[in-house]
């Protein structure tokens, strides 16, 4: 901490350690999310993520291979294969107990064989190769139920990623919320910075009656809260037959963001030097060359930063596009509101909701980290003064 | 690709239109309207610098009249009509029979703890973050990581949270990690350390601090210094309700360090968490927290980063130690941007929706002022009442509304 004279504080442990506690604190539920992101439905029910690192102990349903596949030996039909490779679970797993009925799952040990009657006969070894013997021939499509108690070593799978982004599943896919975010995002990020730009180049560097009073009135829309804009504006592009669409969200975004944009920019475009600007005037720059040609790209940080904020909070928004976007088709739904309704449809479903949100996170968490530099400057020249 | 399409073209469209209308219009004003020669051009540059700043706002102006605005008189409007009737003026109809509803004073009063609790809980952790990181080595990645829930939407939040507290049945392994520290408490003595022992000194501290924030506000009254210490007449009703307001506060907290000693926990009961009514709330504050906390301390570091350091060295040369530089040094001097920030996160959860939205929809008695306003605009379908909790929303965020543009004008003299 005041480790200013050279001396080393006794506290500089404690501070370590804290940070790493805080930290910890910080990223583990967001971990969690993307560890379960690459579990399977059964993985994610029966354990904690933070168990997936380990071995562990799992009821599993299996299925022999069917009954296609079999062969007659010695006038006996015979299924043979590995109940682990056949269904997909991890090679490595060791089966403790068994049975064939999910009544009784652990009737029998590694290496028994079971009796069921007219179905035949089965052994299952530890590993999972197994053996099913019939007197008359497997008839049916599908194999037989093998109820096993097993550890099995750590697995993780795309296959989540798979159903949410190829599926085409109407419910569970977020390939077309996916696009329709994009839609939504890029014109509602460029269009006000373009608007802004020349509205704060006004409010900073031209002068005429009543500049304070707009400014006064660009911090006032600062904190109106959107909530009040919600019926009016509603009402006001139903009435002007814009109805709900993207124009009607990329409007509502324009508008919703232009204060911020414009005070960002003014604040910004004041600090930059007055020499440049008055030596353009006198060499005969009208007010649109100086702005197009040297005040824009002076402030491109601040353009930046605005851009990253517009850009995540219409990327996370869930309210502007419920209101104004998602009609009662749906055809038009963004990733929020597509994860929202998962939850109530697929609340337990934790592999989908979790790649889901993964998904829609991704985005974000990218040009979060990409642009921090330009992030944290928007903050602070909107905030600290 | 149909609305890729519509998009690419809208950007084409919009920014074109934009470009094309400054340009023209600055065209049009410099060589038709008002052209620089002839005889008059003189009183033509001049006239023609007149106009120009309204070209340049323009689009801006009518955006934001537009769109924030006219809503704000819309709203206004709306609340004070009946919308099934055709719209005609009911007065304050719509006012009195939400306050008539006791999910709006559940909303209300859940705000209020939001109010309370938010805020502070993430600026402080803010401070404690930034002051923790500022002269370690490795502090500015622990402080982007800390940061980094910024980025995540409030639904994917709420997603993220909603493993964290996820429940399972008794017999079966916990996936949701809250349920499975509290399996792991049984009752013993780290129990009784944990979930008594701890949070009742916590409760402690809060209460011994509003106490004596209770004791500086009223001490210019109870000694006369109000009138002749520079303050004036109006600070008298502020610091009365800041009191009273502190007083409330240390009840609750007294309360609370006697139930959470006496209370009989169910130990090794998986607990469902959103629906233990009244704490449930606090789940759900705990989203917003994580997400705020890291834009408190991005911008508190700035400023102890801005703290001269001759002062810190001269309190160290002084003999103090770590903690009253802290307190008594670097939290006075950044005390402006605490202010800043608390207000900023408290703007945001005036306008919490989403977090409530995904996460119970109001049930269980979570409800809060946006979404009970979504609540009745879209599903009751009654802009009345839902204009009228817009208003309220309103008229809870003008003070900020106020003092900021206050400061904002202050600055610019």
């Amino acid at each position: 901490m005041s480790s200013i004279a050279g001396s080393k504080s006794g506290l500089s442990w404690a501070v370590h350690i804290s940070v790493i506690a805080l930290v910890l604190l910080w990223l583990f539920p967001t971990v969690g999310l993307f560890v379960s992101s690459f579990r399977t439905a059964d993985q994610i029910s029966s354990s904690g993520w933070w168990d997936s690192m380990f071995k562990q102990e799992q009821n599993l349903v299996l299925r022999t291979a069917a009954p296609s596949t079999q062969k007659q030996e010695d006038g006996l039909y015979v299924i043979q294969g590995n109940i682990f490779t056949e269904n997909d679970v991890s090679t490595d797993g060791v089966i403790s107990r068994w049975g064939t009925s999910s009544r009784a799952i652990s009737d029998y040990a590694p290496g028994d064989t079971a009796d069921m009657g007219k179905d035949g006969r089965i052994t299952l070894q530890a590993n999972g190769d197994y053996r099913l013997v019939n007197d008359a021939e497997f008839t049916g499509s599908r194999g037989e139920r093998i109820f096993a108690t097993a550890k099995t070593p750590p697995v993780f799978t795309l296959n989540n990623y798979r159903t949410v982004l190829f599926s085409g599943s109407t419910t569970d896919s977020m390939a077309k919320a996916f696009f329709n975010t994009l839609t939504v995002t890029i014109p509602a990020t460029v269009i006000p910075i373009l608007i802004a730009a020349f509205a704060a180049y006004a409010l900073a560097w031209m002068r005429f009656p009543g500049r304070a009073l707009l400014i006064a009135l660009v911090v006032a829309l600062l904190v109106v809260p959107l909530q009040l804009a919600l019926i009016p504006l509603l009402r006001l592009h139903l009435a002007i037959g814009i109805g709900k669409g993207y124009l009607g969200v990329w409007l509502a975004h324009t508008g919703f963001g232009l204060p911020l944009a414009i005070y960002l920019l003014r604040n910004y475009m004041v600090g930059l030097p007055r020499d440049i600007i008055e030596n353009a005037k006198v060499d005969g720059a009208t007010d649109f060359q100086i702005f197009t040609k040297i005040v824009l790209p002076l402030s491109f940080p601040a353009l930046a930063s605005f851009a990253i904020f517009q850009f995540l909070w219409t990327w996370n928004d869930l309210l502007v596009a419920k209101v104004f976007l998602i009609d009662a088709t749906g055809e038009t739904t963004v990733m929020t509101n597509q994860i929202v309704e998962l939850l109530g449809t697929r609340g337990g479903n934790w592999e989908i909701l979790a790649t889901a949100a993964f998904v829609s996170i991704a985005v974000p968490l990218v040009v979060f980290f990409a642009m921090q530099r330009y992030l944290v400057r928007g903050l602070l020249a909107g905030s600290v003064k | 690709m149909h609305p890729a399409l519509q998009g690419l073209i809208t950007i084409i469209v919009g920014v074109g239109g934009c470009i094309g209308y400054f340009y023209v219009s600055n065209i049009f004003l410099d060589k038709v309207l008002f052209p620089a020669k002839g005889p008059h051009a003189g009183r033509n540059i001049n006239r023609a610098n007149l106009v120009r700043p309204w070209l340049f706002l323009f689009p801006a102006i009518f955006a934001l009249g537009l769109y924030l605005a006219y809503p704000v008189v819309a709203t206004l409007w709306l609340s004070l009509t009946d919308r099934s009737a055709g719209g005609v003026f009911v007065g304050l109809a719509n006012y009195s029979q939400m306050i008539s509803e006791p999910k709006f004073w559940e909303a209300i009063r859940n705000n209020m703890l939001w109010l309370i609790v938010v805020p502070a809980a993430s600026t402080a952790f803010g401070l404690l973050a930034a002051q923790l990181t500022d002269r370690i080595a490795w502090g500015n990645i622990a402080k982007s990581l800390i940061f980094m829930p910024m980025a995540i939407s409030f639904v994917g939040a709420s997603v993220i949270f909603k493993l964290v507290y996820d429940t399972r049945p008794a017999n079966q392994d916990q996936i949701g990690v809250l349920n499975a520290v509290w399996l792991a408490f049984d009752g013993g003595a780290p129990s009784f350390i944990f979930l008594r022992l701890v949070p009742a000194l916590i409760l402690l501290a809060f209460a011994a601090f509003m106490a004596y924030g209770i004791y500086l506000a009223l001490r210019p009254l109870i000694w006369g210094e109000a009138s002749h210490g520079g303050g004036s007449w109006w600070t008298v009703p502020l610091r009365g309700v800041v009191a009273l307001g502190g007083a409330w506060l240390l009840w609750l907290s007294l309360k609370s360090i006697f139930s959470v000693l006496t209370v009989t926990l169910p130990y090794g009961e998986p607990q469902t968490w959103l629906t233990i009514t009244f704490w449930n709330s606090f789940f759900l504050m705990v989203v917003l927290i994580w997400i705020q906390t890291g834009f408190a301390m991005v911008i508190l570091s700035a400023a102890l980063r801005g703290i001269p350091e001759e002062t810190i060295e001269a309190a160290i040369i002084d003999g103090a130690n770590p903690f009253d530089i802290f307190f008594k040094i670097k939290v006075p001097q950044i005390m402006s941007t605490i202010v800043v920030v608390w207000t900023t996160i408290t703007l945001v959860v005036l306008k919490v929706f989403d977090i409530v939205y995904a996460m119970t929809n109001g049930q269980w008695e979570t409800q809060v002022l946006a979404n009970y306003m979504f609540d009745k605009l879209f599903r009751a379908n009654d802009w009345g009442v839902g204009s009228a909790s817009a208003i309220v929303i309103m008229l809870l965020v003008s003070p900020i509304l106020i003092w900021n543009v206050y400061n904002a004008r202050k600055e610019m003299r």
